[in-house]
């Protein structure tokens, strides 16, 4: 009886799956800004002397703190309007997946450079 | 026996920070693999899923330490710029590399992947830690959760790996040395 009353109590406390979905959407979107930023401050000397947040580390300071900016207002945005709620993780999943792959490869600089 | 300060900190950041985080990642996919299993052991217990949560958490740490090193303190080194006219680049490794045609390469493809593509470990690891930490025994009721998080931390270790592969063979080409001179221990000249 305490078990069956336990797993109850369990189920109807139990977590819906929007935080988790939130963190994970909003890595993939973190690491694709990244990319592109890549990309766009390699392209543009005007991006390159904007995204030169730090002297002595060049763009790459301002392509990663904002590349991480945009992650965690992702995140923060994404948990907020989904915390309490379920979402279809299998398309979470496989869209930041394809975010993390992509990312992998757009800053490989042969690859950066096609665009 | 003696050791320079830029040479210490890349001890740090690649042998510390960098090759923990490297060894760490196999023990975090054999505990997420145990987990994959609704009915798995590991998912029923609060103290494998605190350790987990506590595992992952030391390994985001190790993953932000390293970026964050590897950009703010090393990297100006080695970038840079030689005065005009030098005739040893050595304390200037990205002049180094950029000097010979052999060695470009190191820089223009190698440490232009590895300073970006490391980036992308400490937000896919603390993603994975959060999801641990925020779900523990609940994510035997996530079946998706429990598929995601092994990819998160391979996609982490291949970057890792990218960034720890390129790491060492820069340092080998163009190591990063200068700084002050820390005396570590005598020696005996034959």
């Amino acid at each position: 009886m305490t078990l069956i009353h336990e797993s109850a109590s369990q189920d109807a406390t139990s977590r819906p799956n929007g935080s988790a979905a939130a963190a994970i959407l909003a890595a993939g979107i973190g690491s694709m800004a990244l990319a592109i930023l890549t990309i766009a401050a390699d392209h543009s000397p005007a991006l390159k002397a904007l995204l030169t947040f730090y002297k002595p580390t060049g763009p790459l300071s301002g392509v990663t703190t904002t590349a991480v900016f945009a992650w965690v207002l992702a995140w923060f945005i994404l948990d907020r309007l989904w915390f309490r709620r379920d979402v279809s993780l299998r398309k979470v999943n496989i869209v930041s997946i394809v975010l993390l792959v992509l990312s992998l490869l757009a800053t490989f600089p042969p690859v950066g450079d096609m665009f | 026996m003696e050791i320079s300060t830029h040479s210490l900190w890349t001890l740090i950041h690649g042998m510390g920070f960098g090759a923990l985080y490297l060894l760490a990642c196999t023990g975090a996919l054999f505990a997420l693999h145990q987990r994959l299993q609704p009915s798995s052991s590991a998912l029923s217990s609060i103290e494998n899923n605190r350790f987990l949560g506590a595992y992952l958490s030391v390994m985001a740490a190790l993953a932000w330490l390293s970026v964050l090193s590897g950009t703010y303190i090393i990297y100006p080194w080695y970038r840079f710029p030689a005065p005009a006219g030098a005739a040893n680049l050595a304390p200037y490794p990205r002049a180094l590399l950029l000097a010979h045609p052999a060695t470009s390469a190191w820089h223009s493809v190698g440490m232009e992947w590895k300073e970006h593509v490391a980036w992308l470990v400490p937000i896919a690891i603390t993603a994975t830690a959060f999801v641990v930490l925020r779900y523990g025994r609940e994510l035997s009721r996530h079946p998706q959760l429990r598929t995601v998080l092994p990819t998160f931390v391979v996609t982490s270790l291949i970057a890792a790996g990218v960034a720890g592969f390129f790491g060492a063979m820069l340092d080998k080409n163009a190591p990063v040395e200068g700084g002050q001179t820390i005396h570590i221990a005598g020696g005996e000249s034959q």
